[in-house]
């Protein structure tokens, strides 16, 4: 019970009038953040950064506002996901696969709601996470050397299969253009400049933001103008707002796992939502998918990567606050404001500040509370959207992605880079291939070079370090289970090509990651 | 109200005298995203200018990310050459890169240095259960085998952090430095677990990045790398007290255009000395970790100079 006592105290920060203003305001802007393309939760944070000191909020409310932002964007960047096919930040982009496919189904308002629900559960079981595991945790994140996330990314990269279903090959090729996008730049270990042909703006390499916008909602563009010549529309009925119980019930051990894992994987600096909620639906893919709805509109796969990515950044709060070591690009600008108050977070951070640490904890709780409490009945306002003719929603999108990525970084080199990516995604549209692993091997190509160079130039190039540790040999497991126990299930249901042989219980499944 | 009357009157008739001589619509230029080193330097420095009437008006920060540093300098030269109320954020790393040629077609002589305000020191350090307390230690380890300890640090290969090493292992008279193994990392924070969790030898990294892990003894500090014995750490000796003659400061000043007039460019430079001398900047300092650091005008641009070609025979010798 005596975990409880300095929780109390954090509840009694945050329900200070001020408190529960800001997180408020946090959540309601993290929601419309998320919401909007080529914003994001990074940006919207460092806008703020210089209004908050000038205000001279106390860091503490500080946080609670950033902290509020955060998770309010993973609620938000489902809802342009599932109605648009844009996903506002790259953790949502696993969404976009049943999310989208109920929307054209006419069921985007059980989608919302899910999404919605899986959030609130995600977010809220995280923070008991945090409550009582904190300390533990982050002797766990130190244990995670370069050769444990090199393993870790292999195995999040075993969910291609997940992400596109019968057409594996394309799904390969998919991800081999993601990871020669992901090449250019400067080199992650030696700052050698790659693929970029003397163009400073380059040097950067592809932003993800600018890859997503192209890709998903320029390239949307594009097949509308096609289709507009060729025309006719498929009309999107709307369909009902809630979702019901049986959807509900059947998601709920889906939400449950998915919590976990994306929680765990929240805490490892250096991994976050995105590996959490791609990670969260091949699983469950594997799983509880019996009858290959996954991929078709099924709920639960809306479920599983929401309930982990809001997990995820609950948990990323952990190595942020005890280790001072941001584990994502949100965190890291949150970091950059606390040191800019002399606050410098690291081992002894909760001991020091108590009243910071337990207050954002206990924010958080209320601020998923307003969140749910926001969204579930706005999902039957946010579906009208669906009412809008394609051909004015999909450049009404494109132009908020523009105007967006142009306001934060200024470069007209960005825009162009997203009109060629459009172009490129209109192309492989045309073709079926699959545009998530792009994104996915974006993310993960360049952690997963510069973690194998470190790990083998810690070990002065002995690759023995890659399986050095137990947290590796169980990782390595993993992956072999996840690439060789489909095979021998498409093999037995090809031997027994009568349902009765079908004997696939939950017990033969490969073991979650944890 | 007749006091408050006289005051106003007064004031406006100083801005307007001091309208003639003072930059104005200062804008200043963070290359980088909002949140960084560099991004601070604008929003929190340059507006101790206006609070101390050095300028009129606020300044406006611009954030102009990319190529670190390298897309605002080519920008600066290329299309603000003779713009007078501009001044641009830097520190060590825009002269490791300019040294390194990371920066195409431009170089240090293409903009003026006008003032470096405050730094942050290098620190080396090992596990807090290593058998090295010195900083001589790991040199004589580095003597008999430039490959035995490996070193990680926050910044890239080549960048800051790992020059901070070699530069001392230099002074201490180890031959073949460039062959002393770097790991980069994302942050120093992400470095120093490395070195705690037994993966890595060595830490390099500046003392503000490392300070919570040090008081929270998780790194053990063998050296400051800098003229005095730094207040946050008034236990560990420089590495000059241990006989290595290594200095390793990451300052943070300004540069602005080249074209600007001598009599703007000695303006900024007294501007920016009455900035680092006065109360409002000690504050800012003290919060931010940053130790006393000061170079203004042409002793700046000297400095500078020096450092470039400093870090690039140094990078030419890693790069063979």
């Amino acid at each position: 019970m005596e975990a409880f006592a300095p929780l109390i105290a954090g509840f009694e920060t945050a329900l200070s009038f001020e408190n529960l203003v800001f997180v408020f305001i946090g959540v309601l802007l993290g929601t419309l953040i998320g919401m909007l393309p080529g914003i994001g939760p990074i940006n919207g944070i460092a806008i703020l950064i210089p209004i908050t000191f000038a205000l001279d909020v106390n860091p503490t409310t500080m946080l609670i506002l950033f902290a509020g932002i955060y998770y309010g964007s993973q609620y938000g960047n489902s809802i342009s996901a599932i109605l648009l096919n844009v996903p506002g930040t790259a953790s949502s982009v696993a969404t976009t696969l049943d999310g989208y496919e109920m929307a054209k189904r006419g069921r985007a308002g059980p989608a919302l709601a899910m999404s919605a629900i899986a959030s609130f559960i995600g977010g809220t079981l995280a923070i008991f996470g945090l409550v009582f595991l904190a300390p533990a945790l982050a002797q766990f994140a130190i244990r995670f050397g370069p050769a444990e996330y090199f393993a870790l990314i292999v195995f999040t990269f075993t969910t291609i299969s997940a992400l596109t279903g019968k057409n594996f090959v394309k799904g390969l090729i998919a991800t081999a253009i993601g990871l020669v996008i992901a090449s250019i730049g400067l080199d992650p270990g030696t700052g050698a400049p790659r693929f970029t042909f003397g163009q400073l703006p380059l040097y950067d390499g592809i932003d993800f933001v600018s890859a997503t916008i192209g890709l998903f909602a320029v390239a949307e563009v594009f097949q509308l103008l096609e289709q507009s010549r060729v025309g006719g529309e498929v009309r999107t009925k709307i369909g009902r707002a809630m979702i019901n119980a049986r959807e509900l019930a059947g998601s709920f051990w889906v939400m449950i796992r998915s919590a976990v894992s994306g929680f765990l994987i929240g805490t490892l600096p250096g991994a976050g939502a995105t590996i959490a909620a791609f990670l969260a639906y091949s699983n469950e893919q594997r799983w509880v998918d019996k009858d290959r709805t996954f991929g078709q509109g099924d709920v639960r796969g809306v479920a599983a990567p929401e309930s982990a990515n809001n997990a995820a950044v609950s948990g990323a709060m952990i190595p942020l606050l005890t280790l001072g070591v941001p584990g994502s690009g949100t965190t890291a600008v949150m970091l950059a404001a606390l040191l800019a108050l002399n606050l410098n977070p690291g081992p002894l951070f909760i001991e020091q500040q108590p009243d910071l640490f337990w207050g954002l904890v206990a924010s958080m709780y209320i601020g998923n509370v307003m969140l749910l409490v926001l969204n579930l009945p706005l999902v039957g306002l946010f579906i009208r959207v669906l009412l809008i003719p394609r051909w004015v929603l999909a450049p009404a999108v494109a132009v908020i992605g523009y105007v967006a990525v142009y306001s934060v970084n200024g470069s007209v080199f960005d825009l162009m880079v997203m009109t060629a990516l459009g172009v490129l995604g209109y192309l492989l549209r045309k073709i079926n291939v699959p545009i998530a692993p792009i994104i996915l091997a974006l993310v993960l190509g360049p952690m997963m070079e510069t973690n194998l160079r470190r790990a083998l130039a810690q070990a002065q190039g002995d690759p023995s370090v890659l399986v050095g540790s137990p947290i590796t040999i169980v990782l390595w497991i993993l992956v072999a289970a996840s690439v060789v126990l489909p095979l021998l299930t498409r093999r037995s249901a090809l031997e027994a090509v009568a349902p009765p042989a079908r004997s696939r219980d939950d017990e033969d499944a490969p073991p979650l990651n944890d | 109200m007749k006091r408050l009357v006289v005051t106003l009157l007064a004031t406006a008739a100083f801005g307007l005298g001091a309208a003639f001589a003072q930059p104005s619509n200062v804008q200043c230029i963070a290359p980088a995203d909002p949140g960084g080193g560099w991004d601070f330097t604008c929003r929190t420095i340059a507006p101790v200018l206006t609070d101390l009437g050095l300028i009129d008006g606020q300044v406006r920060t611009q954030n102009m990310a990319g190529a670190g540093g390298g897309v605002a300098f080519t920008h600066v030269v290329g299309q603000q050459g003779d713009n007078q109320d501009l001044i641009v954020a830097a520190s060590t790393a825009t002269t490791t890169r300019l040294a390194q040629g990371q920066f195409p077609d431009v170089t240090a002589d293409d903009v003026r240095w006008i003032g470096a305000v405050g730094a942050d020191f290098g620190v080396i350090g090992v596990a807090p259960d290593s058998e090295y307390d010195s900083l001589t230690e790991l040199m004589d380890e580095w003597s008999a085998d430039p490959g035995a300890l490996t070193v990680v640090g926050g910044s890239a290969v080549g960048g800051w952090d790992h020059l901070k090493v070699l530069l001392a292992a230099q002074s201490a008279g180890v031959d073949d430095v460039e062959q002393i193994q770097y790991v980069s990392f994302s942050s120093g924070g992400q470095a120093i677990l490395e070195v705690t969790g037994g993966r890595a030898d060595v830490f390099t990294g500046d003392i503000s990045e490392a300070l919570p892990q040090i008081e929270a003894g998780n790194l053990k500090v063998v050296a400051v790398l800098s003229d005095e014995r730094l207040s946050a750490l008034p236990d560990v000796p420089t590495a000059q007290e241990q006989g290595i003659d290594a200095v390793g400061a990451n300052w943070r000043g300004f540069y602005v255009p080249a074209g600007v007039s001598e009599e703007r460019f000695q303006y900024w430079a007294d501007a920016l000395e009455q900035l680092e001398a006065s109360d409002a900047f000690a504050e800012i300092r003290e919060q931010n970790g940053l130790a006393p650091f000061a170079r203004f005008g042409d002793d700046m641009e000297q400095f500078v100079l020096d450092q470039v070609d400093d870090i690039a025979e140094l990078s030419a010798r890693i790069s063979q």
